[in-house]
């Protein structure tokens, strides 16, 4: 090629939208409100900002319908922050993603933290040049989020409720159904795939790697440095932290906490360290204690 | 060079995509090893700075003592390449930024100059000296703003240089590591001098 020439130039790809999970593994994406809480993050290193109307705990405590942010409020936090911004929309809610993708949201969450819009079907991704994450509790639920078009995974876990049992139940599960995939012989695949509900394409291609083929972070619970520290010893690529970290005491300090956590997730002694002293972690839930409709986790499918 | 010892290459582990990086160092005939604090720049043979958020990757540097400790290092001829925030990083200066950068590489880059993901594209590119040009993937990516006498421009876009070297310091405002096209990495370690390939 001739110096200085360039061919072929094309947005919007799958590989560049994968691209962009792949840059914040290792990281944490926080939840925020506001642009002040966004700037708190920034400050605090987290490799993105999640915008949303209100903290999962809040959703949980004043119920009702829970939306797509304010457009105003996504666009103070992109202006706020040189960090990625994500932004989340309802499941199913294409419109509500039309319009993130329209503001310039660098990724969208069809997240079931807000009220589905849809019962039977997701967003269809593909039709988007915004990448999209989304949450899943097995593998087969991941592998037909990424069969939509899905770049990025997520454990659900059960948001808002700081308590971490759920997404170490997904974390697991989905290791365990991932290692079942590689092992299992070609003419096996077919079945699995029936199992799990899930596009064959995707189960060879998870047998093939023996992960998933896009970046899986934690989330939904996590609260404290150990819980980052332990959901990245299970293997996830990086966490999510929601109402865990604006509805403790100290949010600055616990963000930076769990950012330095998340990195030395191997070493006890910093781990340690950085948990001292951290204030008031939120106020957690047992799961038990929540009616089975009110379980974010169910919804989607 | 058949049993000649594998150069062993540091990537910078704080954050970001260190995996693909280390794969790309395994597949091109090196040893990949995870550098997180000062004590792990011991016995590497080169460095790679990964791409990821620049902003958090310079954070934990500063905090856990490494700024110092990865300048002597690379001004004392330690071969390194630096993608995307990597590029950021090696830095003399951040266009309208005060972020800690080692200042190892005389030039100025600005950051997401392309603007924000919907804009971030794969393309590919002439790159100086080389037949066949390389595939670039440029996510939420940093351009140079200027370069000093020294840096030598090995590929531009749009007129704006995006692959720079000056001596042993290598940097990409793009992502090879996200694409089979080992060459860069190959370069990085011919410049150990332990290429076995080579």
């Amino acid at each position: 090629m001739e110096q200085g020439t360039t061919k072929g130039r094309a947005t919007g790809t799958y590989r560049v939208k994968r691209g962009l999970a792949e840059m914040l593994k290792g990281g944490v994406i926080m939840d925020v409100v506001t642009a002040e809480q966004a700037r708190i993050a920034e400050e605090s290193g987290a490799v993105a900002v999640m915008s949303l109307e209100r903290v999962p705990a809040d959703i949980r405590a004043s119920g009702g319908v829970a939306r797509m942010a304010d457009p105003a409020r996504v666009e103070e936090i992109m202006e706020a922050v040189s960090i990625p911004v994500m932004a989340k929309a309802r499941i199913g809610h294409f419109v509500e993603a039309q319009i993130l993708q329209s503001l310039g949201a660098d990724y969208i969450d069809e997240s079931e933290v807000l009220t589905p819009a849809d019962i039977a079907h997701h967003i269809d991704k593909w039709a988007f040049t915004t990448p999209f994450v989304c949450g899943a509790r097995s593998l087969g639920e991941a592998l037909r989020r990424i069969g939509e078009g899905a770049a990025m995974i997520r454990t659900k876990g059960e948001p808002g409720t700081g308590n971490v049992v759920e997404a170490v139940t997904h974390m697991r599960r989905m290791n365990d159904e991932i290692r079942r995939a590689a092992s299992a012989g070609e003419d096996q695949r077919m079945a699995l795939a029936r199992d799990m509900q899930a596009p064959i394409e995707l189960v060879r291609e998870v047998a093939e790697l023996g992960r998933l083929p896009v970046v899986n972070f934690a989330a939904g619970g996590i609260a404290t440095p150990a819980d980052a520290a332990m959901m990245m010893q299970l293997g996830c690529d990086g966490v999510f932290v929601g109402s865990g970290i604006f509805k403790s005491g100290d949010p600055a300090v616990r963000a930076r906490a769990i950012v330095e956590a998340t990195t030395f997730f191997n070493d006890p002694q910093i781990v340690a360290k950085v948990s001292r002293n951290l204030g008031e972690a939120m106020v957690g839930i047992e799961i038990d204690d929540i009616p089975p409709s009110q379980r974010m986790q169910e919804r989607g499918w | 060079m058949t049993g000649a010892p594998a150069a062993v290459v540091g990537v910078l582990a704080l954050q970001g995509d260190v995996r693909e990086h280390s794969r790309m160092v395994a597949a091109a005939g090196g040893v990949a090893a995870e550098v997180r604090l000062p004590a792990d720049l011991e016995g590497i043979d080169a460095l790679i700075i990964p791409g990821g958020e620049s902003t958090a990757i310079a954070r934990l540097a500063r905090l856990y003592g490494l700024i110092d400790p990865l300048r002597r290092r690379i001004e004392s001829g330690l071969p390194t390449l630096g993608t995307c925030a990597g590029m950021i990083f090696l830095a003399s200066g951040v266009t309208g930024e005060s972020q800690p950068v080692l200042e190892v590489l005389d030039m100025v880059v600005e950051r997401n100059a392309f603007g924000r993901q919907n804009e971030s594209f794969e393309c590919s590119l002439a790159v100086d000296g080389w037949e066949e040009g390389i595939h670039a993937v440029f996510i939420r990516a940093p351009l140079v703003e200027s370069t000093g006498p020294e840096v030598e421009v090995l590929a531009e876009h749009e007129g704006r240089p995006v692959l720079v070297r000056k001596g042993n310091v290598l940097a990409a405002a793009f992502h090879p590591e996200l694409t089979d096209d080992l060459r860069l990495h190959r370069m990085l370690i011919g410049m150990t001098g332990k290429d076995r390939e080579g």
